[in-house]
């Protein structure tokens, strides 16, 4: 089955880094195959940025992403931009602080994400705390493979705060279903 | 200094960008010097090598420009190293002077061109497959290239491996046309541990051999490459020059010389073309496609299949030289061919040459990959 994932925020948020571990869990790990792809254009930190993801159990042909099956906000600006992608049957979730959504359905998944970062002690690991919710909700990876493309790819002093705030964020996917 | 922690070969299973792919199949091909010019969408190329050539011992320049790139790989190269360089478009087309220079002397090494959209500056950050005539005619005068597409960050570090073989034993420049989406994307890549990669050296004179000549080619028409500063007295000039390597600039001697270098590559184009073919055996339309735009190909070739329709793919890995004898024998009069690529047409005009029949052609200009509907569209249509 192939799945398609568009993570989407403002450049700096680590929206690239969460895609790059999301498809190394898949393909490292699950034994699955996985492409990443992302927006490059003249972007410039704080504008908007994608990591876009192609997950199958099959090789995949096509890389690019067309019909994402789950679309990840993480600010105004991406949701504006992305949010209209979302076609029946697909999923969005996106940062509760950050990210306006007219109305509330069954398609919207919502995690004050950079809020629980910064409890966390650490604004910067929003990113994983949206990562360990994706997961949950999502589960294109397991969270084993996540954990393990996360321990080998962030640098090993901040490997511990990477792995609570993804727990954080899977785990508040869990206590709200 | 080198670090004997840094390893050469990062044998194992990666999730790895194409580009980094590519650096690291060079490295892993034996690469010891980089000279470029750093361009959109290679650049990932040289800061890798950046970074990774000095910790092994080797040589990272960043240049002035792609002329002065070329020059100093062409140099390295006769130094002993085993040369590269990676740029896209612009670049490519200011090296077509000395990679020319490259082919009259014999020198071995590899041009990486991460393709974009042209002509000109044209798409500096989108794909484009529109160079692929410019690696077979782009410098003046007679040759035959070897050109390879990869189609996938695995193939950007195979195909580096393939290409470094291929300069060293046939003793020349080999092209590597891949694409931007190629390059940018990153996906599974498996690094062999370097006891199993098979790497190919030049052939080389015999020691302080009296009277040799360095342009006599012995019977695969590729002649045994001396080094600089091994004690051969030689002479490397881009004008016609005859076997001692002294310029002569007859025609007798120019006939003789351009025909063995181009011949060189023609009388082992067997075992230089690689071509990938995916249900052809029984195929009625068969789509001929490489780099990225094989990808899309693919799904479009199994799509069709779903539909009941006998697809199939020929997916060229070399480009050049082109596999003219394969194509003519899938020629056989009923079959129908369609070739999908991003530009107006380029390989479309050599596959009709060879099968000696109009085919379908899908075409882009660049700055978004082919999806494979459009090509789907084109095997339903040559089907009826």
């Amino acid at each position: 089955m192939r799945q398609e994932i568009r993570l989407a925020g403002f450049g700096g948020q680590g929206i690239i880094l969460a895609g790059y571990v999301l498809g190394k869990a898949a393909t490292l790990y699950d034994g699955k195959e996985a492409v990443l792809t992302q927006s490059y254009g003249p972007e410039a930190r704080g504008g908007t940025c994608a990591a876009e993801l192609v997950i199958s159990d099959q090789p995949i042909g096509y890389p690019l992403v067309t019909q994402p099956d789950f679309v990840v906000c993480m600010s105004q600006e991406s949701f504006n931009k992305y949010g209209s992608a979302i076609v029946a049957g697909a999923k969005a979730i996106v940062d509760a602080d950050l990210v306006e959504v007219p109305g509330s359905s069954a398609w919207l998944h919502q995690i004050p994400a950079t809020r629980l970062a910064q409890e966390l002690g650490n604004r910067i690991v929003a990113n994983m705390v949206m990562l360990g919710f994706v997961c949950a909700v999502t589960q294109v990876a397991s969270r084993a493979a996540l954990e393990e493309a996360l321990r080998t790819t962030v640098r090993p002093r901040v490997v511990e705060l990477n792995l609570r705030a993804f727990a954080q964020g899977f785990e508040h996917a869990v206590a709200g279903a | 200094m080198i670090a004997a922690a840094e390893r050469r070969v990062l044998a194992g299973r990666h999730f790895m960008n194409g580009d980094t792919a590519c650096a690291e199949g060079a490295l892993a091909a034996g690469c010891r010097f980089f000279a470029g010019y750093p361009i959109t969408p290679s650049t990932e190329i040289a800061e890798r090598l950046a970074e990774r050539l000095p910790r092994l011992g080797g040589c990272f320049v960043q240049m002035e420009d792609e002329l002065g790139s070329m020059a100093a790989i062409l140099g390295a190269s006769w130094a002993g190293a085993k040369a590269m360089t990676a740029t896209s478009g612009p670049g490519f087309t200011l090296m077509m002077e000395n990679f020319g220079l490259g082919l009259m002397t014999e020198t071995p090494c590899v041009i990486v061109n991460v393709q974009r959209g042209g002509p000109s500056t044209g798409l500096p950050t989108l794909v484009g497959q529109a160079d692929v005539m410019q690696a077979k005619w782009g410098s003046h005068g007679d040759y035959e290239p070897i050109a390879y597409a990869p189609a996938s960050p695995q193939e950007m570090f195979d195909l580096l491996i393939a290409a470094f073989n291929a300069a060293e034993r046939y003793r020349m420049p080999v092209l590597v046309m891949a694409d931007e989406v190629v390059g940018h994307m990153t996906e599974g890549v498996t690094i062999p541990p370097a006891e199993e990669l098979h790497l190919v050296g030049r052939k080389r004179p015999p020691a302080g051999a009296n009277g040799w000549l360095p342009y006599a080619a012995d019977g695969d028409l590729v002649p045994p490459m001396p080094l600089a500063g091994e004690g051969h007295h030689i002479h490397v000039t881009g004008l016609t020059h005859d076997e001692r390597g002294y310029p002569a600039t007859d025609a007798v001697v120019q006939d003789q010389l351009v025909r063995r270098i181009s011949q060189k590559v023609q009388v082992h184009a067997a075992e230089i073309i690689s071509l990938e073919e995916l249900l052809t055996h029984d195929a009625e339309t068969i789509v001929v496609s490489y780099g990225c735009t094989a990808r899309s190909a693919r799904q479009a070739v199994l799509a069709a299949r779903e539909r009941g329709v006998k697809a199939g793919l020929l997916r060229l890995i070399t480009l050049w030289p082109f596999p003219g004898e394969r194509m003519r024998e899938l020629a056989d009069g009923s079959r129908r061919f369609v070739v999908a690529e991003m530009n107006l047409g380029q390989m479309a005009r050599e596959v009709e040459r060879h099968t000696r029949a109009p085919a379908v052609w899908v075409t882009h200009a660049g700055g978004a990959m082919i999806p494979p509907t459009a090509i789907l569209r084109a095997i339903m249509e040559a089907a009826t």
